[in-house]
């Protein structure tokens, strides 16, 4: 047992802990405050706390459990909401009323629980690290119970099909060790696998600009930096809630308490879209709002990270929301300042960039220890200070992450939503893609975008133009292609989130409004050959048509495409005989 | 009983003291640093080792000196002794009475530090508050529990707007308790007679309660002020139901107070040298607001602070901005004009609006409107531009109605001056000013609600009054 020597915020400097190790879980002063040692320096060792220190003493002891800050990972955690370190907020809420009180110590997962076992492995196989013993309903979601990744050997002993708690055992192995349906896993180490395969899949967002311009793998990583007001909250909830995952986990990380309740009270109602079951059941939320302990918002990415990990290790594909890592790289800036270490640009450690990638390369898509496929996508929300993409945290995650998804203050001013500005954004994930779009969209639909993409690109350089010249100075034909690049920027790239349609779209919808806007660009050129006007163009009801595709349902969409295609032959010429 | 001394000051400066031989005082204690001429001041633990004890003392340390001043411990933490009759009073900056009348008796002393309210708690904000100010009504609409800051710039006009509001906000439909927690933080003697007048004139003080830390006051003390008020606005909303309205100025001269702080401790500053945990900090008052479960009162946050040089960039307003939901722009040119409240609705926002309006809130018409009125505004702005270069004859009619439809935005809807105006009259106000534009340019309003009100809410003039 050691003593504490001083106190200085979230940083508390202790003397003679014996057996201290890097990383461990320490209990700091009579109140028992989880606190995790972060420096070793002969007998004095530096910890940080992840509750209020307020009122603690030198001289109070502390005492190290020996054991790195471990998840116990097991049924139980869907649908759940936890903080930094996975204690369960409602249980939190039970025992300390409508504030969080300090030292409260729950277990992540109800231990009394019985749970629907069913064993997948016999007496006398080997079972490895990793692999599946069995299966138990969690909602409608199968939770595989895995052998716990360093452990393993022969089956000495399971249970039959049954009920049973996470405390229950139920196999043994060969040499005595004994499973439970949950095992503990350290945060900060990534859980193994055998390899890491290329990512040749999408990560559906179901928003266009996203899924068309700039789109995801399944196991990929991308940041969405933005000024405040620009819309990163309501893009992560947006992906959340439509992206193409079997589970989703949240993590507010230093974030606005109110929008944690918005995702309580919203996800319960919808629904998702694969399953028909409430959005809040295949969803893990990680909330540590931005007045709860700075050092517990270092930890809740790597929480959210290997939550993500243990499902990924059952074959499924997980998203991680991080909103935002710029808080989490604050509360790293904060304690390394408290503990007096030499800072590089802006007060951030120099550990900032090698940090940030150590975090983004936990995600991957992997074939896991028992074989199956897993995935884990990142997209991290960045909230650059003063909107300044050059600060530190932004610049750091732009070498690592293959998606870079630019909020922009003004497209949100200006209501354009998602205010995704399509001239900064990019992806790294075009090419690797490329075959799975022709082969699942269509056989022609790298060009379809390539086409779409040189339209808002005309425009944008046509509307320079005009802001000189008004747009009376444009010829015909340059009107035309200023009008279609509108309708593309209005009726494709913005997305109404508000609208229980528009809010989510299919690739195939996608690609139907790409063709209608450029089938109607096509059929303008004919028409303005003919001798038609551009307010012929403009007046035509075709042009309507295009802008309520987007709020027209997925299953009448097929049908309102080719009423568009019937008309689009003989649209535009007013009154000019086709 | 006899209260241990620390007599052993070896180092004073700026607002820190340095003290040996106390490790036994808990970090964030407060005490009380005696000068030995019987002068004595309060003071709080801020760094405590086995060695020395960093005191930050709570007034200026002039007069102290390393060999005569003692320090006693007073309490483990900073506490404020609240109760319900503290409505109607008004304190200093660390909760001192300065209205002339005794203390308050204290029903509970609550450490002003407050503890997070667990996301679980917390219920959906969504009920609407009436402020009788149209702009903010209609565009950027306040619901309970939320936080919503004033940005505004040095000479502007928000004191008398977060007076205003004081004055005129309120629940509709409802008699439940109202109070307004006022924080003043480092506001001259100027701006504290107007405050104490406008309050007393109005009537608004019966339900008030006031902090008031002065430009003159020690700088520290800044820093416990808005602490002590949300500590009190916490207690009458969650202990007695009441739906608390705390309004926060100017937290500009509270950043520099922590910038000030953090230098004479010697940290390590983050951008334009404010503290690293600035965030944090902020964070701590912010999200004192809200509305949980189980409780009927609410804890609303109006935090004013004045942009240094109108740079919304500048990492007061940023960092606020990202805690906060939405911020009310007060802008510069519009209060050139003679405009008030001079708010400019362009880059003003309120996050949870959606929530607290519609069909059983407000009116049924508002979002669709007040989008209108947005984009509308917008159009009409941008032509202003396109004058400047081309001259109004090259305008169209349509694009001259909205020319005029701007100008009367700002002069007839924004600029209502001190008069207060009910949602129902500024909603019917912003039809007024759509009257002129035709029913076919109203594309964000849907069809049924053109046919009730367009045209139809009567005369803008007969509405804004002569």
């Amino acid at each position: 047992m050691g003593t504490i020597k001083k106190i200085a915020g979230p940083a508390v400097i202790a003397e003679n802990l014996g057996g201290a190790k890097m990383f461990d879980i320490v209990r700091v002063g009579n109140e028992k405050l989880v606190g995790e040692i972060i420096r070793l320096d002969g007998s004095t060792c530096f910890v940080q706390v992840y509750e209020d220190t307020n009122g603690l003493q030198v001289g109070e002891p502390i005492v190290t459990t020996g054991l790195p800050l471990a998840l116990e990972l097991g049924p139980g955690l869907l649908n759940g909401i936890f903080d930094g370190i996975l204690r369960p907020l409602d249980k939190i809420q039970a025992t300390s009323g409508i504030f969080i009180s300090r030292g409260i110590e729950v277990s992540s997962l109800d231990r009394t629980k019985k749970w629907d076992f069913t064993p997948a492995r016999k007496v006398g196989e080997m079972a490895k690290g990793g692999d599946i013993l069995g299966t138990v309903p969690e909602y409608s979601f199968t939770h595989k119970i895995l052998v716990p990744p360093d452990q393993g050997g022969r089956i000495k002993s399971i249970v039959g099909a049954g009920q049973y708690t996470i405390d229950d055992t139920i196999a043994e192995l060969e040499d005595g060790t004994k499973l439970r349906m949950a095992h503990f896993w350290p945060v900060r180490k990534a859980r193994p696998f055998i390899r890491k395969l290329d990512p040749n899949q999408p990560f559906l967002t179901g928003m266009r600009i996203l899924d068309v311009l700039f789109p995801l793998t399944a196991g990929g990583t991308a940041a969405i930096p933005g000024p405040f007001g620009s819309g990163k909250t309501v893009t992560q909830q947006s992906i959340a809630k439509f992206g193409d995952a079997d589970i989703v986990v949240y993590v507010g990380c230093g974030e606005r308490g109110n929008e944690m309740t918005d995702v309580l009270v919203e996800f319960p109602e919808l629904e998702d879209p694969q399953t028909g079951r409430p959005l809040m059941e295949r969803t893990i939320l990680v909330a540590n709002t931005s007045n709860m302990p700075v050092a517990a918002r270092e930890a809740s990415l790597y929480t959210g990270i290997t939550l993500a990990e243990y499902f990924r290790d059952q074959g499924y594909k997980v998203s991680l929301m991080a909103d935002s890592t710029s808080r989490w790289a604050e509360a790293l800036r904060e304690i390394a300042s408290r503990l007096e270490e030499m800072p590089a640009e802006e007060g951030y450690p120099p550990y900032l960039s090698s940090r940030l990638s150590s975090f983004y390369e936990r995600a991957g898509k992997v074939t896991t220890l028992s074989s199956e496929q897993g995935a884990v996508s990142v997209i991290g929300a960045v909230s650059p200070a003063g909107g300044d993409f050059s600060e530190p945290v932004t610049q750091s995650t732009l070498r690592i992450t293959g998606g870079f998804w630019a909020l922009d203050a003004q497209l949100a001013r200006a209501r354009h939503f998602p205010a995704i500005n399509w001239a900064r954004s990019y992806s790294l994930f075009l090419n690797i893609l490329e075959p799975w779009y022709r082969e699942n969209v269509a056989p022609d639909y790298p060009e379809i975008r390539t086409q779409i993409i040189t339209l808002l690109q005309r425009e944008a350089e046509l509307q320079q133009v005009v802001q000189l010249v008004g747009p009376d100075a444009l010829q015909d034909a340059e009107r035309l292609s200023l009008e279609i690049g509108r309708i593309a920027r209005e009726d494709f790239l913005q997305q109404n989130g508000y609208d229980k349609v528009d809010a989510n779209c299919s690739m195939a919808k996608a690609l139907g409004i790409m063709q209608m806007i450029i089938a109607a660009y096509k059929q303008g050129e004919v028409a303005l050959s003919r001798g038609a006007t551009i307010s012929d163009f403009l007046s035509d009801p075709v042009i309507e048509k295009i802008g309520r595709a987007r709020y027209v349902p997925e299953t009448e969409f097929p049908a309102y495409k080719a009423e568009f295609d019937k008309m689009i032959k003989a649209a535009f010429m007013g009154a000019v005989k086709a | 009983m006899l209260k241990k001394e620390y007599n052993a000051v070896t180092y004073v400066s700026g607002p820190l003291l340095f003290l040996e031989g106390a490790a036994d005082l808990a970090y964030g204690a407060i005490v009380n640093i005696d000068d030995g001429s019987g002068r004595v001041r309060g003071g709080q633990v801020i760094e405590v080792s086995d060695q020395y004890t960093v005191l930050q003392v709570f007034e200026e340390t002039s007069g102290l000196n390393l060999d005569k001043t003692s320090v006693s411990l007073v309490e483990d933490v900073a506490r404020l002794g609240v109760s319900r009759e503290m409505v109607g009073r008004a304190f200093n900056g660390i909760g001192r009475p300065i209205d002339g009348l005794p203390p308050v008796v204290a029903d509970q002393r609550l450490p002003i530090n407050g503890a997070p309210i667990n996301p679980v708690a917390r219920e959906k904000p969504e009920e609407f508050i009436q402020t009788g100010v149209s702009a903010i009504d209609v565009n950027m609409t306040l619901v309970r529990g939320q936080k919503l800051p004033i940005f505004s710039g040095s000479g502007l006009p928000h004191n008398e707007l977060a007076a205003q509001i004081a004055r005129q906000a309120k629940v509709l439909g409802e008699g439940e308790g109202f109070a307004v927690v006022f924080a003043a933080m480092g506001i001259t003697q100027r701006e504290v007679s107007y405050f104490m007048q406008e309050f007393e004139r109005t009537g608004a003080l019966s339900r008030s309660v006031l902090f008031l830390n002065k430009a003159d006051d020690p700088t520290v003390e800044r820093l416990l002020t808005p602490r002590m008020a949300l500590t009190a606005a916490e207690y009458l909303a969650f202990e007695h139901d009441y739906h608390v309205l705390v309004i926060l100025t100017d937290l500009t001269n509270y950043c520099e107070a922590l910038r000030e702080i953090g230098g004479a401790r010697e940290e390590i500053p983050g951008r334009r040298g404010y503290p690293g945990y600035m965030y944090t900090d902020l964070a701590s008052l912010y999200e004192r607001a809200g509305v949980v479960h189980g409780k009927k009162g609410s804890v609303t946050q109006i935090p004013i602070l004045s942009m240094p040089g109108d740079d919304i960039t500048h990492p007061i307003p940023d960092l606020t901005g990202y805690i906060t939901e939405g911020q009310i722009f007060i802008a510069r040119d519009l209060a050139q004009q003679g405009i008030f409240p001079p708010i400019n609705v362009q880059p003003s926002l309120s996050r949870l609006m959606n929530n607290g309006i519609g069909k059983g809130k407000t009116r049924a018409d508002h979002k669709e409107l007040a989008d209108q009125l947005f984009s509308s505004y917008a159009r009409g702005v941008n032509l202003r531009r396109l004058v400047a270069i081309t001259g109004e004859d090259a305008l169209t009619e349509t694009d001259k109605k909205y020319l005029r439809f701007a100008a009367n935005f700002e002069q007839k809807f924004i600029n209502q001056g001190q008069n207060e105006r009910s949602i129902e009259e500024s909603l019917n106000i912003g039809w007024a000013l759509l009257a002129d534009l035709p029913a076919s340019e109203l594309k964000r309003i849907r069809r049924e609600y053109i046919e009730t009100y367009h045209q139809k809410t009567g005369k803008l003039e007969e509405l804004v009054g002569a």
